[in-house]
């Protein structure tokens, strides 16, 4: 694809982001009720620009695989089961990231009667990523900021 | 604007079938109002006109018209479940909001030798919205899927009611980031329908502009999202990168990847100076030329194009019956674009997008988009070559507003509807009714006889959201 090898050779920027710590990552993603926006920015930080790989963070397909379950959404009543079932599906050590303003209880909109109330009630969250939606630099920076902190 | 048509339970239905016999056609049904006093209402559309069919609960049983407009089948389906409401001759109505345990409420029967279920979601493998399907399948064909949505259900409808109409844009900005513009823009245009407000030739332009970026990068994602879908990485790649830099130039010239915040009520809130303007169209030229010879490069993919013929398919007669908008349905050879007949953004001689073999495939959708591409580039193009400055919606006329405003958008999805009534100057209601929510039906339909592994292609290649239809 020419193109794409053209777009290679100019738009790797590779901000002011560590590279290559010694660590890798698997994150699972749980839409418990976003915009969709979350999920675009998720999906974009895998992409040619932003390539989160590059920091041994990998998007992984089973909550039995991930390290971190990074969540999305003001958590509807309907997917906070399914929420808690990929949260205890997942081996311990676990980190429970909050993705996004909604994750994090700000600004909600939406009726009382359809949410399950804020992430932090139902689980506890390790890292906050703000924003609406957070840019895919902005998904990596705070995740890897928060993996920096001794324990 | 649109006046509301008050009919009595004996007049409803025949006034409904005496409309779709004379070529309009539905565009939405939603319940107003609450316990035994709601009102159902229906909307009918044309090129012409849009007009609204209500009657009250009080006066009798409600009537179905699934029987005249398949349609209508989600909307009776979310009027049961949220509001309450039933209707007669619509057997079974399955559940479709409301989340029963009972998978009988929901699911379509089917049985026979060899047939088994396949479970997906709510939680995806990949980074995807939440819901759930379930495949009825004999081996690897599909016989039937039950697309089971609204766990999403956030009742983003009923919270934006009280609010005042500059307040409760952001309901609709919420519902949706993919389709932020077009969903904002249909609820402003709902509002301004009620006072008669007629956008001037400034504001027209800023939101021609608006929505095309909007389509440009999701257009570029579907593409690469139909690449993802049968495992073509480099397109993938290619197109998420050309998809980023859009959401780049968003972000340059409006502040936001997303373009959130850019549409008010009569009102612009976006500004590009001469110089910006030039930078952007600059940047929009540019990718313009790559996607182009993106899009040559996939032409020579054997493996991608391999796995698009036939695929899929939604043909002309089910889009027409099952209400299907947008790409989905002009991929059908449906030449239908509500840009073509807006007189309220500047869309000039505007010609819906056509395929020479309108297939209805996965093949026909994806090269359906490349196409529509062209058209936003030309569009975008012509229009950035001025800057945006103020501009505002105004009217001539000083008249006792109505209390019901319909905004329709051809979002890059297709036709969206957002509905407003106004109880003063506060949402009394506020309905949105995506091209997403119009499309899943068919997407289901479209699903039916192919292979289960191909369903994800199919599924990328309609590129549906949840978030909007669940609101």
């Amino acid at each position: 694809m020419f193109v794409l090898l053209r777009q290679l050779a100019t738009i790797r920027h590779d901000a002011a982001l560590p590279r290559g710590r010694p660590l890798s990552l698997a994150i699972r993603h749980v839409d418990a009720g976003s915009c969709n926006g979350c999920e675009h920015e998720l999906g974009a930080a895998t992409n040619p620009f932003h390539d989160i790989q590059r920091h041994g963070l990998d998007i992984v397909a089973s909550p039995r695989h991930a390290d971190i379950l990074l969540i999305t959404g003001a958590i509807t009543t309907r997917m906070a089961g399914p929420l808690l079932t990929a949260y205890h599906a997942m081996p311990e050590p676990r980190l429970v990231a909050a993705l996004g303003d909604c994750a994090l209880g700000h600004n909600i909109l939406g009726e009382h009667a359809e949410l399950a109330g804020p992430l932090e009630t139902l689980l506890p969250v390790d890292i906050h990523i703000p924003g609406c939606p957070p840019t895919p630099d902005d998904i990596a920076h705070h995740i890897l900021a928060a993996l920096a902190q001794p324990d | 604007m649109s006046a509301v048509e008050q009919v009595t339970p004996q007049a409803f239905t025949a006034t409904i079938a005496a409309a779709l016999a004379a070529g309009e056609r539905f565009g939405g049904a939603w319940a107003s109002g609450q316990g035994g006093e709601a009102s159902w209402r229906v909307l009918l559309v044309s090129p012409e006109r849009t007009r609204v069919i209500s009657r009250s609960e009080a006066d009798g049983p409600l009537e179905s018209i699934t029987g005249l407009t398949e349609a209508a089948d989600w909307d009776e389906r979310e009027a049961h479940d949220l509001y309450g409401l039933n209707f007669g001759g619509h057997s079974p109505l399955r559940a479709l909001a409301n989340h029963t345990e009972d998978a009988h409420r929901w699911m379509t029967p089917v049985s026979g030798d060899g047939v088994h279920q396949v479970a997906v979601g709510p939680i995806h493998a990949g980074v995807i919205e939440s819901g759930h399907f379930r495949f009825h399948v004999v081996g690897e064909r599909i016989l039937a899927m039950d697309p089971r949505l609204f766990y999403k259900h956030r009742g983003l409808e009923r919270a934006a009611e009280g609010h005042d109409i500059e307040s409760a844009l952001r309901y609709a900005q919420r519902a949706c980031a993919a389709c932020a513009v077009a969903n904002t823009l249909a609820y402003a245009q709902a509002v301004e329908g009620v006072y008669a407000l007629e956008p001037d030739r400034e504001l027209r332009a800023a939101r021609t502009v608006l929505l095309e970026l909007e389509r440009l990068y999701n257009h570029l994602h579907d593409i690469g999202a139909i690449c993802a879908g049968v495992g073509f990485a480099p397109g993938t790649m290619a197109f998420a990168a050309l998809k980023d830099r859009a959401q780049q130039i968003n972000a340059q010239a409006f502040g936001h990847r997303f373009l959130f915040n850019t549409i008010a009520v009569a009102r612009s809130p976006v500004r590009l100076e001469r110089s910006a303007s030039d930078a952007t169209r600059a940047a929009v030229n540019e990718l313009h030329t790559d996607t182009a010879a993106a899009w040559r490069d996939l032409q020579f993919a054997g493996s991608l194009q391999a796995r698009l013929d036939g695929v899929g398919v939604l043909g002309r007669g089910d889009a027409l019956r099952l209400g299907a908008v947008g790409p989905a349905a002009r991929a059908a050879g449906i030449a239908e674009d509500l840009r073509s007949s807006e007189h309220r953004l500047a869309y000039d001689s505007f010609t819906p997008a056509a395929l020479e073999n309108p297939s209805g495939d996965v093949g026909a959708r994806l090269r359906l988009r490349a196409l529509e591409l062209e058209h936003t580039y030309e569009i975008l193009e012509q229009q950035l070559e001025r800057p945006l400055t103020a501009g505002a919606a105004t009217t001539a006329q000083r008249q006792q507003p109505d209390s019901l405003g319909v905004g329709r958008v051809e979002s890059s999805r297709g036709a969206t509807t957002c509905i407003v009534e106004l109880a003063g100057t506060r949402i009394a209601r506020l309905h949105l009714r995506t091209a997403s929510y119009a499309n899943w039906p068919a997407l289901a339909h479209a699903t039916a006889n192919n292979l289960l592994s191909d369903f994800p292609l199919i599924n990328k290649s309609f590129e549906l959201c949840y978030a909007c239809v669940d609101r």
